[in-house]
C-alpha cells in the first residue's frame, strides 16, 4: 500500500515517500516519515508494514553508525551500503519472512555523484537511475521512463517526482495525501517538503 | 533477529526462532529454566508455544484470531469486540473505554476493565484479545517497574511501548490478537502510542481502536479542537464511545474515562451507556422544544 520515489539527477537523489499508515479500512495516521537518514549523506525509503521498515531501517542505520565508530569515522560508499543491506536482508530471509521494499539513495564525495539503489524484499538489488516502490510504480514509472534524462538538476528531480504524486492522486484508489520529499546531496540529507509534519504528534 | 543464524530448512518459519531461544536459555540454566519467564530488560518474556515442530502454523490453524486467520475452522475462539479511545488535547490526554467483550454473538462479560493500569503514571487500552492484552500489558507493567529499580528513574512512554512493541513482533505469526495504546506523562509531556499485534507502533495525537473506532473516529474527528477544556474534552470522549456503542453491536455496557495530567492518570467516570442514552434522548428532545 505504501509508495517510495526515487530519481537520481546531477549532484545528488530525491527520495519520496507517501506518510500514511493504514490497517483494513482505517487511515491510522498520515503524517509518518518512511524515509530513515542512514548516514549523514544516505537515505533509506521502505514500503512494508511498519514493524519490519522501523527494525531494518533502525538495524542497519545502527550497524552503519557502529561501523564508523570502530573504524576510525571511515564511512561506508553508498554502494557498500546498498550492499551491506542487502546481505543482512538475504540473512534474515533465512530466518522468516521479511518485507521490506527499500530505495537507497546517497551521496558520495569522491565522485561527487549522487546514486540510487533499488532493493526488493527477496534482497534482489539493483542500481537504478530511477525507481519506485508499491502499487505507484503500475503508475509512475512510465511517467520516469518518459521524463527521466541524464543531467537532470534538482528542480527537474523534484518536478518528476510531484508529477508521479498527481498521477496516483488522479487515477490509484487508494488516498495517499500527504508525501514527504528529501534531497541527498554534498549538503547531507535535507527535507524538502513534506504533506504535513512528521513530528506533530 | 539477524544474528549469528544457523540455515536451516524451513526457511520460511519464523516460529523456530523462539524455539531456538528457548532451546538455549535451557541449556544455560542447566534444563530448570525452561519455565521460567526471562525477565531482561528489552527482551520478551518468554512463553510457552506448543511443543510441535511448526509451533507458528499450530496456533495459526487451531485459534482464531483477529489478525489475519479468519474465525472459522478453528477450536479456539477469543473474545474480542470493542471501542477503545484516546486522544491528546492541551490540558492532558483522555483515554475512554466500552467494557463489553463477546464470543461470537454472545456478551461474555459487560463489565470488562479495558483500560489497565500499569503504574500510576502509565496507562495501557485493551482492544483483541482479552487474554493477550492483560497478559502482555502486565508483563511490560513487570518490565517498566525492572527499568525503574535499575535506573532510579521512570521509564518514558517511547520506551515502554517500544518494549511491548517489540514482544509483540517477536510473536508475530503465532496469532496474538491485540490493539493497544500506550499512554502517560513522562519528562517530555503528554504521550501517545498505538501498539498491535502486528508490531505496528505509531506516536499519534488521537487514536480509536476496535470493532467499534470507526464510529468513534466519525464523531471525534469532527469535534475535536487541541484547546478543549478537560470538561469538553470527558464529554467528547464519553460521546464518541456512547456513539459506538449504539451502532457498534459489539460495543457497549459502561464507559470507563481517564484523564492524563502530568501528576499520573485519574479516573473521572464508570457511566453505563444505556444510561447516556436517555440522558442524550432528553437532551435533543430539550434542544428541540426550545
Amino acid at each position: 500500500m505504501d509508495t517510495v520515489f526515487g530519481v537520481e539527477y546531477e549532484g545528488g537523489v530525491i527520495l519520496a515517500a507517501d506518510q500514511s499508515n493504514a490497517r483494513s479500512i482505517l487511515t491510522y495516521q498520515s503524517n509518518l516519515d518512511k524515509i530513515t537518514t542512514l548516514s549523514p549523506s544516505s537515505a533509506l525509503g521502505v514500503s512494508g508494514p511498519n514493524s519490519d521498515l522501523v527494525n531494518f531501517s533502525e538495524y542497519i542505520s545502527k550497524n552503519l553508525a557502529l561501523y564508523q565508530l570502530s573504524n576510525d569515522g571511515i564511512q561506508l560508499s553508498t554502494h557498500a551500503q546498498a550492499n551491506y543491506c542487502r546481505g543482512e536482508l538475504a540473512k534474515a530471509l533465512r530466518r522468516g519472512p521479511y518485507q521490506v521494499n527499500c530505495l537507497l539513495g546517497g551521496y558520495d564525495k569522491s565522485t561527487g555523484k549522487g546514486s540510487l539503489y533499488w532493493m526488493d524484499y527477496l534482497a534482489a538489488l539493483a542500481k537504478v537511475n530511477y525507481g519506485c516502490q508499491g502499487y505507484a510504480s503500475n503508475f509512475c514509472l512510465s511517467i520516469m521512463d518518459r521524463d527521466w534524462k541524464e543531467g537532470l538538476d534538482q528542480e527537474q528531480a523534484v518536478a518528476i517526482v510531484e508529477k508521479c504524486i498527481k498521477e496516483l492522486q488522479v487515477r490509484f484508489l487508494i488516498s495517499q495525501p500527504n508525501f514527504v520529499i528529501k534531497a541527498i546531496d554534498k549538503e547531507g540529507v535535507r527535507t524538502l517538503k513534506f504533506g504535513a509534519d512528521p513530528s506533530d504528534n | 533477529m539477524f544474528g549469528p543464524a544457523a540455515v536451516t530448512t524451513d526457511v520460511l518459519d519464523i516460529g523456530t526462532r523462539q524455539e531456538e531461544d528457548k532451546r538455549r536459555q535451557m541449556i544455560a540454566s542447566g534444563g530448570t529454566g525452561a519455565m521460567c519467564a526471562s525477565n531482561f530488560l528489552g527482551e520478551p518474556a518468554a512463553f510457552e508455544v506448543p511443543n510441535v515442530a511448526d509451533p507458528a502454523h499450530f496456533c495459526r490453524s487451531n485459534f482464531a484470531s483477529a489478525c489475519g486467520a479468519a474465525d472459522s475452522h478453528q477450536t479456539v475462539k477469543f473474545a474480542k469486540g470493542t471501542t477503545t479511545l484516546a486522544f491528546k488535547f492541551n490540558e492532558g490526554i483522555i483515554v475512554s473505554v466500552d467494557s463489553r467483550s463477546t464470543q461470537g454473538a454472545y456478551i461474555a462479560s459487560g463489565t470488562v476493565k479495558k483500560v489497565i493500569e500499569i503504574n500510576p503514571f502509565l496507562l495501557g487500552t485493551m482492544a483483541g484479545g482479552a487474554a493477550d492484552c492483560s497478559f502482555w500489558e502486565r508483563n511490560l507493567g513487570m518490565q517498566c517497574r525492572m527499568y525503574e529499580l535499575r535506573n532510579g528513574k521512570r521509564i518514558t512512554v517511547a520506551a515502554a511501548s517500544k518494549l511491548l512493541a517489540n514482544t509483540v513482533n517477536s510473536y508475530r505469526g503465532y496469532g496474538l490478537s491485540m490493539g493497544t495504546m500506550v499512554t502517560g506523562w513522562d519528562e517530555t509531556g503528554p504521550q501517545l502510542y498505538y501498539v498491535d499485534d502486528d508490531g505496528t507502533r505509531l506516536k499519534g495525537n488521537m487514536f480509536s481502536v476496535g470493532s467499534g473506532s470507526t464510529y468513534a473516529y466519525g464523531v471525534l474527528d469532527n469535534y475535536y479542537r487541541k484547546d478543549l477544556t478537560v470538561e469538553e474534552a470527558i464529554d467528547l470522549g464519553k460521546r464518541a464511545i456512547y456513539h459506538a456503542t449504539h451502532r457498534d453491536a459489539y460495543s457497549g455496557g459502561i464507559n470507563n474515562l481517564y484523564h492524563v495530567t502530568k501528576d499520573g492518570w485519574k479516573k473521572i467516570h464508570s457511566i453505563d451507556v444505556n444510561e447516556m442514552h436517555y440522558e442524550f434522548a432528553e437532551e435533543k428532545k430539550n434542544a428541540m422544544s426550545s
